[in-house]
């Protein structure tokens, strides 16, 4: 079946017209009509539309073919997509179709890929689980009991259950990394400002990125060019070039210089997750790689720095949900203010209304300056922090999850041991780099990912080490049992 | 400890336009008591001298000629408002 050929086997396909876009587009949607019967990762699939664009495709010449040309793609269901229903995984927007395209979708479609679906999350990616999506459960597809992670665990599902190759996420404190990690796929987290966050939905606009999931590295870099760089729509998006980068893929790195966190492998971190990223970091020395151990004092005040920032800029960003222009509209309300009340009451779930009340406590006249701006403050530590390892070493190294992936309902009555485990992945957010998630081994036969974290704009560095460490582990080579269509 | 009582919860809960009952406030004055406590831990720092980070990235603001770009299509855009006349909005009264 051409669903079960990798990225690069489906290109030489088309190319050579063995295999036109239609027929994969058909392929790719009866395989998500099969398998996601039980993953449940789709929230809309889109079969007309990705038919119609398929028969453009194939009528496109040679020399007009993208970088992607006819590969099939899931997109993350807060990012904008024009005619095409976008809920955020809310009731708040359960019939919102949105009248323009987001740019990073708009080139997604440039290099020629077909979008087939809205993927679920949790609502307004406010979650790690996607158990807070207003309207279905996504399943892990390596254990149909687990949860896939999140926000973006629809978009890592669907990856991993060989749905589609390539998806789209956001990730505002690891909802890109923790996902993949969990589903045993590539989840890469660019540099703030990489990609424009025109098109998607604002959560916490000083900490949200779109990025990647794929099965490979390589896939993974291919999909990051295409998505990055300036865009006159996003004034925070970087002027910087984006190189191709698949050149970055070299298998070399000998030489590289890596810290390992000690405390990202410490207290919390389930014995077998730091067995196999122990054996992973000794992978990358045996590759000529030379790994000290270092401290990252500030991160364990990240995880409290970043509920208090991302709420602070979602009870702000959430405004905009009055019930009035789009979105949840009461029946019979008899004034504005009611109309307001209601909706927001109504269409928001209850994670949403928490983050939104501490955010507005927090940057409430008489707390702005003890909790906002103390956050604010020690964001600047966080972020120097990763400046003084860089100085010295190229990348760092640990987990991407203290723990494997949790069983459905299971910890949701726990948030903080939810929030324990964001000490691996907000700091990243805070500071602003970008950092990839690869698979590195199982714990108790459930994926462990490997998180790879740099500098502002060294994507390729991440690319280079995360590759040379799946070429020479056969991780990625492994597929989940529901994704061989049990 | 308890931080919040259920007026305060229903006091910030109208700064953000959010229906608060009763038993509902009392529900998320413990789930805010939990994520307050959570934010204890940073008082454990001195930042004094420390310069709060408003944006993760050194960047200038980018600015163009303030000509119309995409101009988004009006009823397109209606078809999402549950009730309008005349390319206006229409909302219940702003007053009882």
């Amino acid at each position: 079946m051409v669903v079960n050929k990798t990225a690069s086997e489906l290109q030489s396909l088309l190319h050579s017209r063995e295999l036109s876009v239609k027929e994969l587009t058909e392929a790719t949607l009866q395989t998500i009509e099969e398998k996601d019967k039980t993953i449940q990762a789709f929230l809309t699939v889109t079969g007309p539309e990705a038919l119609a664009a398929a028969e453009q495709l194939d009528n496109l010449p040679d020399e007009k073919r993208g970088s992607l040309f006819g590969m099939p793609i899931g997109i993350k269901d807060n990012i904008i997509t024009q005619g095409i229903k976008t809920t955020c995984a809310s009731k708040m927007l359960e019939n919102f179709v949105p009248v323009y395209e987001g740019t990073a979708t708009e080139r997604v479609k440039d290099s020629g890929m077909v979008v087939v679906g809205k993927l679920n999350m949790d609502e307004f990616a406010m979650g790690s689980t996607t158990e807070h999506s207003a309207f279905q459960i996504t399943r892990n597809p390596w254990n149909l009991d687990r949860v896939p992670g999140g926000s973006s665990g629809g978009s890592a599902a669907a990856v991993a259950a060989g749905e589609v190759l390539f998806s789209l996420g956001s990730d505002t404190g690891g909802s890109v990394r923790q996902p993949a990690a969990f589903c045993g796929v590539v989840g890469m987290k660019p540099t703030y400002g990489r990609v424009s966050r025109s098109g998607l939905v604002a959560f916490g606009s000083s900490l949200d990125q779109i990025g990647p999931i794929t099965t490979t590295v390589e896939d993974n870099a291919m999909l990051l060019s295409a998505i990055a760089g300036a865009d006159y729509r996003d004034a925070s998006a970087s002027e910087k070039p984006v190189p191709d980068f698949r050149n970055a893929l070299t298998g070399d790195i000998k030489g590289l210089k890596i810290a390992v966190p000690a405390r990202y492998l410490g207290e919390g971190v389930q014995p077998e997750v730091r067995e196999a990223v122990q054996k992973a970091i000794g992978v990358l020395e045996s590759l000529g790689a030379h790994v000290d151990e270092v401290d990252l004092h500030y991160s364990r005040y990240a995880a409290p720095t970043y509920y208090v920032i991302s709420s602070a800029e979602a009870s702000s960003n959430l405004a905009r949900f009055d019930g009035i222009r789009y979105g949840y509209h009461p029946a019979d309300a008899k004034n504005l203010n009611e109309i307001y009340l209601r909706s927001r009451s109504e269409g928001f779930g209850e994670e949403v209304l928490k983050r939104v009340l501490y955010g507005t406590y927090a940057l409430s006249a008489g707390h702005h300056e003890d909790l906002y701006e103390r956050a604010q403050k020690v964001r600047t530590l966080i972020a120097q922090d990763f400046q003084n390892v860089f100085k010295e070493y190229d990348v760092i190294v640990g987990p991407t999850s203290a723990t494997n992936a949790y069983k459905l309902g299971e910890t949701i009555k726990d948030p903080l041991t939810l929030y324990a485990n964001d000490l691996l992945t907000t700091p990243v957010n805070l500071a602003g780099i970008p950092a990839i998630s690869v698979p590195c081994g199982f714990a108790e036969g459930l994926p462990v990912g490997l998180q790879i974290i740099g500098n502002h704009f060294e994507e390729a560095m991440l690319y280079k080490v995360a590759h040379a460490y799946e070429q020479a582990t056969e991780f990625h080579k492994q597929t989940p049992p529901a994704g061989e269509g049990n | 400890m308890s931080n919040f009582t259920k007026e305060d919860i229903q006091y910030y809960a109208n700064f953000a336009r959010i229906d608060m009952p009763d038993a509902e406030a009392e529900k998320f004055a413990t789930r805010l008591d939990t994520l307050l406590e959570f934010s204890d831990r940073l008082k454990e720092l001195d930042t004094t001298n420390v310069e709060p980070m408003t944006h993760p990235l050194a960047i200038v603001n980018v600015l163009r000629e303030d000509t119309p770009e995409d101009i988004l299509d009006r009823d397109e855009m209606l078809k999402s408002v549950e009730d309008h006349e005349d390319g206006l909005i229409k909302v219940p009264n702003i007053l009882d």
